[in-house]
């Protein structure tokens, strides 16, 4: 039954993702795609637990390595998705004074 | 469910919240930061619940290798070069893939006896796609880098030799489901997956990079979400979920993009052999190249520029001097604007991050859809190291091999100023008329070197 559940929460889940990404513009691709990655990296949760019971020296080893690896996905991915989205930058806004000058000047 | 489960699974759910929204955010450009720093909180959220989980005992390999994680993690973070992304995407998802893949192990090596078959169909499905996407993921780092050749790698018979492995792959996962615990099966997909992954992206020119990396987005969240359902874990379900949509919807948006099928990226190998012929009939078309001096000239007194950047951009990292320049014409009244088309590069979004990080207001940048009704208009289009998403032969010509994919309508401008190192034909091998359009005129040498000249060529008007 609980095997059933999962299978609920995946396909919603999925069904969410596509939804929401469906949205996100071709301008911001490259920083989704760090984004879903750094997320993606909650596999920590797993390896954590592995790498931190008590089982025996080759599962702790392993969980060594996968915590390590998603790390530096965790560290890594949220760090230069930030650095990509500051980038992004609209253009500066003409000065208030200038602008009301130009309308004017168009009117008259 | 004791308390502290319950607190852990609380603090799980509100991380899940918090990815959500923080994928939400992506919609916009002056959201986005704020979202995506949410859920990295949410991240720290779910890494301290489960410091609290019961089974953990022992402290010394968990702090290890967060501390060695994060000295690695930083500089991939901060001081990777953004012309290095396409790699960096590269070398990410084989680190998250190779977390699924222990896991999946170590799970399997736990629970050998009386492994449930549910249980090891999720446990065979992680490893199986998870160690392919480790070995693909630094297949596609090396392409990207280029320390493999990023031509395709091709062999007669080898679509078959490929689809055969894979036949044997998914049989050997149908059995460890029947027997989960013949544990040299096991050990033996995984071999086997690790060697698909590698011939899987061998044929895969660097062209098609961008539909590769998606997909291998894709695995590896697929590889993390199978974690979940044999760990039971819900929020790794959901993420994984979450990941696998994404990198399945642009692998779907790129390959749409070069009007090919997944089957046709994966084993199409895009050949050189078409280029031969096509290049033997170009050979009495001429070329007309223009000095810098001409080419300022014509830029300085336009109304409209369109530039059209492409990976060649990206090579000499001429991202700087293009808004260099730009910013010189706009002073003399030229309205500027950037055409992406979305293959342009090696990844999805490459050439909107390389202009964003030359302080190119991002209002600036046209999809294709947005700008290719004003080609007709636009009084030069200036195209820098771009080369098959501009090639008209994708709307004229049934027998090239990129016919029907979408291109940006370059041809239609009043006129092109190509800025090109030589008259070698791009990456995928095929020769491009618009090269030799009478309206077209080309500006050799490097791009980077060629825009500065251009940049005091305008100054000096």
């Amino acid at each position: 039954m609980t095997s059933i559940i999962e299978l609920y929460v995946f396909v919603l889940a999925a069904f969410v993702g596509y939804q929401v990404i469906t949205r996100v513009p071709p301008l911001l691709h490259t920083p989704l795609m760090s984004a879903t990655n750094a997320i993606s990296a909650i596999s920590l949760v797993g390896s954590l637990v592995l790498a931190g019971a008590n089982h025996d020296t080759v599962s702790n080893w392993l969980g060594f390595i996968a915590v390590l690896s998603a790390t530096i996905n965790v560290v890594g991915g949220f760090l230069i998705t930030d650095r990509m989205l500051k980038m992004f930058r609209r253009e500066p806004k003409p000065v208030p004074g200038k602008a009301l000058e130009k309308k004017t000047g168009g009117a008259g | 469910m004791d308390v502290r489960e319950l607190v852990i699974q609380a603090i799980y759910l509100a991380s899940s919240v918090l990815f959500i929204l923080g994928l939400k955010s992506l919609s916009h450009p002056d959201r986005a930061r704020l979202g995506m720093q949410q859920a990295a909180m949410g991240m720290a959220l779910a890494i301290v619940g489960t410091l609290f989980h019961h089974e953990i005992v022992r402290f010394d390999f968990i702090a290890l290798a967060l501390v060695l994680g994060t000295v690695v993690g930083y500089p991939l973070g901060m001081f990777v070069p953004m012309t290095a992304m396409p790699q960096r995407i590269a070398i990410s998802h084989m680190f998250g893939a190779l977390a699924a893949t222990l896991v999946g192990v170590a799970e399997y090596r736990i629970n050998e006896v009386g492994l449930p078959r549910s249980t090891m169909a999720a446990l065979g499905f992680e490893v199986l796609f998870g160690a392919l996407t480790v070995t693909g993921s630094f297949m596609a780092f090396g392409k990207l880098q280029e320390f493999i050749t990023g031509r395709p790698v091709t062999y007669k018979g080898q679509n078959a030799v490929n689809i055969t492995l894979f036949g044997v792959a998914i049989a050997m996962f149908l059995y460890l489901i029947y027997r989960p615990q013949t544990s040299v099966v096991f050990y033996a997909m995984i071999g086997l997956a690790l060697l698909l992954g590698v011939f899987m992206v061998l044929p895969i020119g660097g062209a098609d990079m961008p539909v590769v990396v998606s997909l291998l987005n894709s695995y590896a969240g697929l590889a993390s979400s199978a974690t979940g359902f044999a760990i039971q874990n819900n929020v790794l379900i959901i993420c994984g979920a979450l990941d696998g949509a994404s990198g399945f919807l642009l692998s779907i948006l790129m390959s749409k993009a070069m009007n090919r099928s997944f089957g046709n990226v994966l084993f199409g190998a895009f050949g050189s052999p078409p280029a031969l012929a096509a290049g033997a009939q170009a050979k009495d078309l001429t070329v007309h190249s223009v000095s810098a001096e001409d080419a300022a000239m014509r830029m300085a007194y336009a109304g409209t520029v369109i530039v059209v950047p492409g990976y060649g951009m990206a090579v000499a990292q001429a991202q700087h001097v293009v808004r260099e320049l730009a910013d010189l014409l706009e002073k003399r009244g030229v309205t500027v604007k950037y055409a992406i088309h979305p293959v342009a590069g090696r990844m999805p979004g490459h050439m909107n991050v390389l202009l964003a990080e030359a302080n190119v207001p991002y209002d600036r940048l046209y999809d294709m859809e947005q700008i290719n009704s004003e080609f007709p208009q636009a009084d030069v289009a200036l195209v820098i190291g771009a080369n098959d998403v501009v090639n008209p032969a994708a709307r004229s010509d049934p027998s090239s091999p990129i016919y029907g994919m979408p291109i940006l309508d370059v041809d239609k401008a009043k006129g092109a100023i190509v800025l090109k190192r030589s008259m070698n034909p791009g990456f995928a091998g095929i020769e491009n008329q618009l090269f030799y359009a009478p309206n077209t005129s080309m500006l050799f040498g490097d791009a980077k070197s060629s825009l500065t000249r251009l940049v005091s060529e305008v100054k000096a008007l």
